[in-house]
């Protein structure tokens, strides 16, 4: 299928910085870092084999359009029900942008806050740790009993599962005390404030980009997740509508638009990265 | 002010001691340390390692307190980071994240005054790093990094220079020319210094009196007046004085080590036979 040179691409991202380390940083800075025309030429050759190896096998052995489509299909697809696709890709966005927006805030400032106080924080990081390794999908269901069928739990749902990796991640950074660099503001008579924006923020930089990287691929996998538990738009219900209906290029169309979202969503905090902390590498 | 500097001490240390509480009990790292500095005086620290240098120049510069005694500087007391007091750290302690020009201003961001572009420039010309401003510390060798620390600390034109194993991390060539760049350095600015280094001969280059710590906890062992002209040649390093005077405070912290391990009953030395 034609998501096939995507897919995987879209979870190593979420996989491979799914640890907290430094070592992360080394994949967000020398990454998929593409280098030359040769390089894009070769990548852009596998995707024309596998999409046209792709079409010419399932011409060959006749399968049916319900178990796969062909990719000429979920192209035609793509073209003739954009219109209709992209309102529930809008959707997307807004609980995306507002859950991730609020869980990223959230999970920044209480990272900056909790690793002044290292008793607080041990008492603390059990907690969020459990935030981290729970599915907030799981959750869907009982907000939605309390919130409905709108944005409310879905935008909910997000910000628990992006804040917390964001938070975690930060914290990490933040906890990167370099005594020396800190005295040496110190020895210029800088205050707290001015040691935290100066030193101590910098410093946690390519940590924070690490999170918010991880923390926007795991709010953009709940919101179709959450999508797909409940309520009448976005692209996770049409995921289930059109699986429902049978109608499979219209469904890879959907998987297809969401593996290109994840991509540019990694590639810009690649991109951040890659400008604002890649003294470290 | 000049006429009052041979009576005044610059920098007076008095009985300074320090105890750090760690998880394993009280730490005594320096025990009833005092000496003067003089205004204009380049004044070495040496002493087996773990005896108290840093803890005693990180004093000095009001970068953490003492537990008993006192730092006067100009007769005041020290008790927090002063403008007067420029540190150099060591390896170079550059902020990564900035390229060198913006490090050189850090200082200067920190204190919320205008950096003094004409003195800058001068030093940055005199260290030789005109043109690396947009450079980042990983893109330099340790020796430019140095260079780039020694100007950043020397750009608030401070009148004692603190600098603590400053060149410890540079191979022997880089750091006899980073002692020949602060001895001309101090030629010109006759800046007070005070310097922490477990190089004998760096401490005899460089200072006017050479100060020998003990072993932990620090006290202030011996003292010896380093009478060389300036600049010191390298024929003048090669002269017998200089070579007497090395062996001499060799001998004494060596001295001062093997009582320690004397000391210890030795469970640690024996496997390594």
């Amino acid at each position: 299928m034609s998501e096939s040179d995507a897919i995987p691409e879209f979870k190593k991202s979420s996989g491979a910085d799914r640890e907290v380390g430094l070592t992360n940083m080394s994949a967000l800075t020398s990454g998929p870092g593409i280098r030359s025309m040769r390089e894009v030429l070769a990548i852009v050759l596998v995707a024309v084999v596998v999409i046209g190896g792709t079409e010419l096998l399932l011409n060959l052995f006749q399968v049916p359009q319900y178990v796969l489509p062909k990719p000429s299909e979920i192209g035609a697809a793509l073209v003739t029900d954009f219109g209709f696709i992209l309102p529930h890709l809008g959707h997307t966005l807004v609980e995306l942008f507002l859950g991730f927006g609020i869980g990223a805030v959230t999970g920044l400032v209480l990272a900056a806050v909790i690793t002044q106080f290292p008793f607080v924080e041990k008492i603390i990081t059990p907690y969020i740790l459990l935030l981290v390794t729970t599915p907030m999908l799981a959750l869907v269901p009982l907000l939605i009993l309390r919130f409905g069928f709108g944005y409310e739990p879905r935008i909910i749902a997000v910000a628990l599962a992006s804040g917390p990796m964001v938070m975690i991640n930060a914290a990490t950074g933040f906890r990167r005390v370099d005594r020396g660099k800190i005295a040496l503001a110190r020895s210029y008579g800088a205050s707290t404030l001015q040691i935290f924006w100066k030193v101590r923020a910098p410093m946690a930089l390519p940590m924070i980009f690490v999170g918010l990287m991880v923390g926007s691929i795991f709010g953009l996998l709940t919101a179709v997740g959450a999508e797909m538990v409940g309520g009448g738009f976005g692209l996770g219900n049409r995921l289930t509508s059109y699986s429902s209906m049978i109608q499979m290029p219209q469904f890879f169309a959907v998987v297809l638009i969401l593996s290109i979202l994840g991509i540019l969503i990694y590639v810009l905090f690649f991109l951040l990265g890659k400008r604002f902390a890649s003294w470290e590498a | 002010m000049s006429a009052q500097d041979s009576l005044d001490p610059k920098l007076r240390v008095r009985g300074a001691t320090k105890i750090y509480s760690t998880a394993s009990g009280d730490l005594l790292a320096i025990d009833r340390c005092s000496l003067d500095v003089h205004a204009g005086e380049i004044v070495a620290i040496v002493g087996p390692s773990g005896c108290g240098k840093t803890t005693l120049l990180w004093s000095m510069s009001g970068l953490h307190g003492l537990t008993a005694g006192d730092v006067l500087l100009d007769g005041r007391a020290i008790t927090g980071p002063n403008p007067e007091i420029g540190m150099v750290f060591q390896d170079a302690n550059l902020l990564p994240w900035r390229n060198l020009e913006a490090n050189i201003n850090f200082p200067f961001e920190i204190k919320g005054t205008k950096p003094d572009r004409l003195w800058i420039d001068e030093l940055v010309h005199k260290v030789g790093l005109e043109g690396f401003g947009g450079r980042f510390p990983r893109e330099l060798s340790g020796g430019m990094q140095q260079r780039a620390a020694l100007v950043r600390a020397l750009s608030f034109k401070p009148s004692v220079l603190l600098m603590d194993e400053p060149f410890g991390a540079l191979d022997a060539f880089t750091r006899e020319e980073m002692n020949r760049l602060v001895e001309e350095i101090w030629l010109e600015t006759r800046t007070t210094i005070v310097l922490i280094t477990h190089s004998i001969e760096e401490a005899i280059f460089m200072s006017d009196r050479v100060i020998v710590m003990s072993a932990r906890p620090g006290r202030v062992a011996n003292e010896y007046r380093v009478p060389f002209p300036r600049p010191r040649s390298l024929e003048i390093m090669a002269t017998k004085e200089v070579f007497d005077l090395m062996n001499a405070i060799k001998l004494e912290i060596v001295g001062d080590q093997k009582s320690r391990f004397g000391h210890a009953a030795s469970p640690v030395a024996q496997p390594a036979q």
